[in-house]
Parts: C-alpha cells; structure tokens; sequence
C-alpha cells in the first residue's frame, strides 16, 4: 500500500516533468518517434523480405534434362539413383511428350512446329523435377545428379537464389546500423533531458534525501520520466505502422509487381510490429535516464 | 540513554582540510545542546557526520542506536528517518505552499492522505502558521519561512533536530520567536542539537553549550553554567 502510494506519486511526478520541460522534452519525444518509424521500416521490410526469400527458396527446383535417346529401363535407372540422394524433398517426372504437349498448347507457333516432329526428330529431353529439404546444398545435389548416367545437363537457379539471399543481407544489416545509430542519438538526447530535470530539481531531491527518502525512491521518477519519453515518442511510430501498412497491403493487393513478392498479411504481424516499438521506445527511454541518473544523481 | 555517542571522531576532508580531531561527545536524549565556536573551527562538519552528509575518517558513531559512521549509503535514509534538520536558508520548495512543503516530508515517505493531513496541520499549528498553510514562501517573513522548515523536519516526529545556524538569516526579536518554537519542540522530547554564532541567545536560553576551537572540544558547559564573554 505505501509502496503503492510512493509509486503512484512518482509516475504523476515524472509525468508532470514530461511538461514542466516541454520543449526540452518535445526534442527527445521527437528523436524517439523519428527512430521508431525508422525501426518500423527496417522490421516490415526485414520480415517481407525474409518471409519473400523463403517463398522463392520454397520454388527453386533443380531440373536434370536426360539424354534424348534414352530408354524406359535407363529412365527408371536414374529415378532410383534420385531417389537414393540425401536432401531430396520430391520430384517429378516430365516425360518427352509431356513436354511437348504443353508446349504446344502454350502457343500456335510451337503447335505448328512440333507437330510436324516424329518422335526420332523431337529434340526436347525428359527431366526429372527435384526439389530440396536444405536449399543451401542445391549446388551439391545438383553435383551427385550430374554424376549420374544418362543425365546430360543439370540446371537450378545457380547464382540467383545466392545473389538474391546476398541482396537481402546487405539490405538488413545497413538498416541494422542505421536503427543502432538512431538509438544511440536517441538514448543521448534522453539521458541529457533528464540530467537537466535532475539540475532543476536539485533542491527537491536535496529536502527528499534529508527526510528520508530511499535512493530508489528518489531515482524511480527519473526513470520513469525517460520511459513516458519514450511510450509517448511510440505513439505515432505505431499509429502509422498500423495504419501505413494496411493501405500499403490494400493498395497492392497483398503483392509487389509479380505474385511471388507476397506480402505478410497485417494482421496480427503489424500489432507485433507496434508492441516491438513500443518496448524499444520504453527500453530506449530508460536506458537514457538511466545513464543520465548514474551520472548525475550521485547519492 | 545517550541519543548520540561519538568516540575518537576525526574528519579529514578529501583537500587534506582536518575539520575534527579526535572529538569524543555524547549527548541524552531530551537534551538541548548549543555548538558555538569561531567561523571554521568544524561545527557544520561535526553535525553533517551525524545526519551523515559526511563519514567520519576515524571514530565511532552512533545515532539513535544506528552506527552511523559504518552506515552504507543506501541505508542513510534509515537515520534521516529518525531525525530532522534545519538550514539557516530554509531549503523551502518555491512553487509549493507552505501546507504542500511540510506534506512532502511525509508524501515522499507514503503515508496515507488522511494522516499527511492530520500530522500536518497538528505541527502547522504548533509552529504557528495555521492560518498561513495556502501561502507560498515568497509570502513569508524570513522567521515565517524558518517556522516551516523546522514544521518540515519535525513532521515526522523525529527524535533528533539537528539546527544549522537557523537564526542566521534573522533579526534578534525573530530569532527569538524561533527559539521558543525550538523549546517547545524540546519541551515535547526532542533532542535538539543547534548550531549558532549568536551567543546573546546561548546565554540567554541557559542550555547545555559546546565550544569548539579548530576541531576540537575546548569547552563543555554544563546547563545554565554558559556565561557570555564580555557580558
Ligand atoms: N566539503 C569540504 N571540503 C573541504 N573542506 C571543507 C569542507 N567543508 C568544510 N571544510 C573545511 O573544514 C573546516 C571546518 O568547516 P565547517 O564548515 O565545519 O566550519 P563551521 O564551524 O561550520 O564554520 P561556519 O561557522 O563558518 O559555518 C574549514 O576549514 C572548512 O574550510
Ligand atoms: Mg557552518
């Protein structure tokens, strides 16, 4: 009860502070919601980006073309030779004809062309359609199909799906210095709004100390002051993820130029979103006025 | 019982200054007791030792049962609990009124509304300032703003009033209105411990008087033995 009446003495005082100092304040509640909405960004397009990478991996299919004239019995040959291969998810067979069937059904061009071909003259090959559990050792068991007799060429994404994955690294470690940067200045500026409540109420907390208030007592409403900093600095990082990412998801219909690029649905990942930037927002804020109160508050 | 105990007391400053040599005092509860002594001679650092705004280099000393000289800085405000002080500049809160700057010893401390509000008044009352409560400080004659101060220390009802010059600010007919405030307060069991330059009010009020030169004691007047040189 007494605890309880110290701390909500605190959070009024703290909050209070909040305004006494308004410009003051506003500078760090301004510096908090600037890196906030950049975090917001950095998150959104981290997830996107991970949650597209992992879409793609899903599709990346190793295609091993057979040899033209190949027999029933060696094509059976090679699938069981396949299917002895470690890594291997699924795959499928395209035969000759189905290959060709298709073909010609996507175009009258192709209709024409091949349905002149017997089956001596087609050149198309079979291919068995291979996808992977662990998509980082495509290349190898691209390599061990190679090997095997009858299959003359072996095709994945090579260099694709690692350019793209290298892509995205860069991409999230810049806005990974950008966010520490941000912080950095944001968790400066803080503890230097609270060094200047501390000096302003240095007689206040001079009488607390005579009378007998415990250091914890004392310190608590400058922490607290740093946290509101920061839960009052989220507020419109988190309304505009919230409200941002929606209309961006509306606007391109869950998806970026092709159907590929999908986008994380709003709901629940834009409240994730806003609970991270808030707990950043209050983290950041304490941990300025907590710097700020080792310093300066020496008791 | 000794409310204060201090044996083998010696303060050095950081700056090599020594303030007190080797000081043995004790003092009973219920005393009133004067430190008199030319300016620097250590009377403000013998006080601060015992509300523990300084540790002593060397010595024992025990406050109202607390060992203040081993007490760590986290716990000082178990002994600022037992005991209240009083500055010659007030040390009032400007932008708060006097009923709000007395209340703050006890806010800060938790105590409920109601019984803030009951001790508050009753001390208000015994300083007399009563019909002053909603004033702020810049309201105030010099002696008025004492009164509070010495509201604000004794709220909680301290064992101990430990007094830095508080008379130094005011004329004589204040100081003297501040001085009863003192006795009655002393009158009520507490200790007082105060500090002063003006001997016409030692000698008047006829208290226990210690005298301090460079640091050490050089004189222990017994109650009602203190005559004032040149008088
Ligand atoms: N914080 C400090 N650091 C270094 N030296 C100090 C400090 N405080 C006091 N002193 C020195 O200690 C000595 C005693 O000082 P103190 O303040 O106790 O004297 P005092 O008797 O209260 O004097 P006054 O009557 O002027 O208030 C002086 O020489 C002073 O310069
Ligand atoms: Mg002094």
């Amino acid at each position: 009860m007494k605890a309880f009446r110290i701390l909500s003495r605190n959070i009024r005082d703290s909050f209070k502070s909040v305004f006494r100092n308004f410009a003051l304040s506003l500078a760090s509640i301004s510096c908090i919601t600037i890196t906030l909405i950049v975090v917001s960004l950095a998150i959104i397009l981290t997830y996107n980006v991970n949650n597209f990478a992992s879409l793609v991996e899903k599709d990346v299919t190793i295609v091993a073309f057979l040899d033209v004239d190949i027999t029933d019995e060696e094509t059976d040959k090679v699938e069981e030779k396949i299917k002895e291969l470690d890594n291997i998810d699924s795959y499928i067979f395209r035969s000759k004809q189905e290959i060709t069937d298709e073909m010609m059904e996507s175009s009258d061009i192709f209709d024409s062309i091949m349905s002149e071909w017997s089956d001596e003259e087609n050149p198309l090959q079979a291919t068995f359609q291979v996808k992977v559990v662990d998509i980082e050792k495509i290349g190898d068991v691209a390599d061990e199909i190679k090997k095997i007799e009858n299959v003359s060429i072996v095709k994945y994404g090579e260099g694709m799906v690692e350019q793209m994955v290298s892509v995205f690294d860069s991409i999230k470690n810049v806005s990974f210095v950008i966010v520490i940067a941000l912080v950095l200045v944001t968790a400066f500026l803080i503890s230097n709004t609270i060094k200047i409540t501390i000096f302003s109420r240095r007689r206040e907390i001079e009488i607390m100390r005579l009378v007998g208030a415990s250091n914890i007592n004392i310190k608590i409403p400058f922490i607290l002051e740093g946290l509101f900093l920061g839960l009052i600095g989220s507020i419109i990082p988190v309304l505009s993820t919230i409200y941002g990412y929606s209309a961006i998801y509306k606007k391109f219909g869950g998806q970026v130029f092709t159907p590929i690029i999908q986008l994380i649905k709003p709901e629940p990942f834009m409240y994730f979103v806003s609970l991270a930037l808030v707990e950043i927002g209050i983290l950041v804020g304490m941990f300025g006025s907590w710097r700020a109160v080792k310093k300066h508050l020496k008791i | 019982m000794n409310l204060i105990r201090m044996k083998g007391v010696n303060k050095q400053y950081k700056n090599g200054v020594t303030a007190i040599y080797d000081l043995d005092l004790t003092i009973e509860k219920g005393d009133f007791v004067f430190i008199i002594g030319s300016t620097g001679c250590g009377k403000s650092t013998l006080i601060k030792m015992l509300y523990r705004e300084e540790k002593p280099t060397r010595g024992k000393i025990i406050v109202g049962g607390l060992d203040v000289a081993k007490l760590r800085n986290g716990k000082v405000y178990k002994l600022r609990r037992k005991l209240g002080v009083v500055f010659q500049d007030f040390k009032l809160l400007q932008k708060l009124t006097v009923y709000e700057n007395v209340a703050f010893a006890l806010e800060v401390l938790g105590l409920p509304k109601s019984e803030i509000h009951e001790k508050v008044l009753k001390v208000l009352d015994l300083v007399g300032l009563k019909n002053k409560a909603k004033h702020y400080p810049t309201e105030l004659s010099g002696g008025e703003q004492q009164r509070v101060a010495i509201a604000r220390a004794i709220v909680n009802g301290p064992k101990l009033l430990i007094c830095d010059e508080p008379t130094g600010n005011l004329d004589e007919t204040t100081s003297m209105e501040i001085m009863k405030v003192l006795e009655e307060i002393n009158k009520l069991g507490t200790t007082i411990i105060m500090v002063t330059h003006d001997t016409n009010i030692v000698a008047l009020m006829q208290k226990r008087v210690i005298l301090l030169d460079s640091g050490r004691i050089l004189k222990d007047y017994e109650k009602g033995t203190y005559v004032h040189e040149g008088v």
